[in-house]
């Protein structure tokens, strides 16, 4: 199988794309890729410096640590800060700043905040500590958020008494909407997530195309997808067609993973949710329901954290919508780096400003 | 973070449907819950701890042989122009 995934970085491949895609570029268009993975290989591969003057490739929302809001950060610290809480969560979420802390800034003061490799991980930890109350974080679109509702099933199988999730899951389509609708931002297709897709399909997508005319296409990761993506992008545009086309087959079948939905509708419920830059966008996020309550950190620890605030100087709301690229930021590089990051988008690693910061060329492209 | 590296199945499920998977000569463990069709030998997508798909091994193949029916040139003809290229003393990169 890993002779198979040579191939999807076969440099030939690689430059016959890019030729195709020169030929058939014609007229202006920007692309935004909406998968913080997508954003990280573009950046690695410095595929933006590959691309014909006439396509501009632009980062959108895709990290899902970045797109949650301030608010949100700040109730998981102060759930953190509960007496007897075990906090438990992926390891991206740790340094990203809400209004006045981290969770790793609250785990140096001596709260519990642990990184666990998968929410079942979270279960054996309250199994194992009886007279703690364990919550897992779970932040992260599609693809995380059947991980969670499985776990919140398995919790429930289990009767655990002492475990809870906090959801901050969302969910992707509708917050295309609300690009599309952005006139700053006049997107002319999408690259869309390969794994978001692996759960959900096409169908949830054919809005695009059917109702604003915008193209996108299911891309994987390695640098040859996403090349293969831009190209077929292109194709539509040339030929003035609009679907939602996939060219990622080997992870994503047109139907998504019937179970994996059936998994995240049967766990949560639809709710408006705060994103980052982009404002409330209704029913794009995943409340559990009220008969897994008895699962829920919202009522299981109820708190209520400080008034939030905005971060000073940090434009990563404008960023994630591709309004600005991260070197337009006046902190970008010197108050803001990986090591001392301001915002979230220079946390985590798959962040627009990290992945500038890391892969130079890719800004200068 | 998406890991696009296919995970092997090397166990059969055990009764919480947790299977041992091969992730380049790593092994974990991993819930097949999303995926109750997978089976040892198949190839999964991981995310999370879980397996999130079964990887079409076929499809795999096909796209690769639609990617090389556009006509890629070999790496000797690549070779060659790059040759060319330096013989002409091109510094342009
Ligand atoms: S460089 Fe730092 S401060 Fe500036 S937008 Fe990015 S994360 Fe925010």
């Amino acid at each position: 199988m890993n002779d198979i995934l040579n191939g999807f970085r076969d440099p030939d491949v690689a430059r016959r794309l890019v030729d195709a895609i020169h030929e058939t570029a014609t007229v202006p268009a920007k692309l935004m890729e909406v998968c913080g993975t997508h954003t990280m290989s573009i950046a690695k591969h410095g595929l933006r410096g590959l691309m014909p003057e006439t396509i501009t490739l632009l980062s959108g929302p895709g990290c899902p640590v970045c797109v949650t809001a301030n608010p949100d950060i700040d109730l998981a610290i102060e759930i953190a800060r509960q007496p007897g809480v075990v906090l438990t969560t992926f390891g991206d979420m740790m340094k990203v700043p809400g209004s006045y802390s981290s969770l790793s800034g609250e785990k140096a003061d001596g709260r519990d905040v642990r990184i666990v490799y998968s929410p079942l991980d979270s279960l054996t930890i309250a199994e194992n500590e009886p007279e703690k109350h364990v919550v897992f974080l779970g932040v992260g679109f599609e693809t995380t958020a059947p991980t969670v509702a499985l776990t919140i099933r398995e919790a429930a199988r289990r009767g655990l008494p002492n475990w809870s999730a906090l959801s901050l899951h969302k969910t992707v389509p509708e917050a295309l909407r609300a690009l599309v609708n952005d006139p700053e931002v006049q997107i002319t297709g999408f690259i869309l997530p390969g794994h978001v897709s692996t759960i959900i399909g096409t169908a949830p997508y054919e809005f695009l195309a059917r109702e604003y005319g915008v193209p996108s296409v299911i891309t994987g990761f390695e640098p040859v997808d996403v090349l293969q993506g831009v190209w077929m992008l292109s194709k539509q545009l040339a030929e003035g067609r609009a679907e939602v086309e996939i060219a990622y087959g080997r992870g994503v079948h047109a139907e998504g993973n019937p179970t994996a939905v059936a998994a995240i509708e049967a766990a949560f419920e639809p709710v408006d949710a705060e994103w980052r830059g982009i404002g409330v966008i209704p029913g794009t996020g995943l409340a559990l329901r009220s008969e897994f309550a008895q699962y829920d950190a919202r009522v299981r620890v109820p708190c209520t954290p400080p008034e939030p605030r905005e971060i000073k100087g940090c434009q990563c709301g404008d960023v994630l919508r591709g309004v600005v690229l991260p070197f337009d930021c006046k902190l970008f590089g010197r108050a803001c780096t990986p090591e001392h990051p301001i915002g979230p988008c220079m946390v985590s690693s798959e962040g627009s400003c990290a992945a500038y910061y890391r892969y130079t060329d890719y800004g200068k492209a | 973070m998406c890991l696009a590296i296919p995970a092997k199945i090397v166990s059969e499920p055990n009764d919480n449907s947790m299977a041992e998977v091969d992730i380049l000569g790593v092994k974990r463990f991993i819930s097949l819950m999303m995926t109750p069709d997978a089976t040892v030998g198949d190839h999964v997508l991981v995310h999370a701890g879980f397996a999130i798909e079964v990887v079409d091994e076929e499809f795999a193949q096909e796209s690769l042989a639609m990617l090389r029916q556009m006509g890629i040139r070999t790496a000797d003809e690549l070779a060659a122009e790059a040759d060319e290229e330096a013989a002409a003393g091109t510094t342009a990169s």
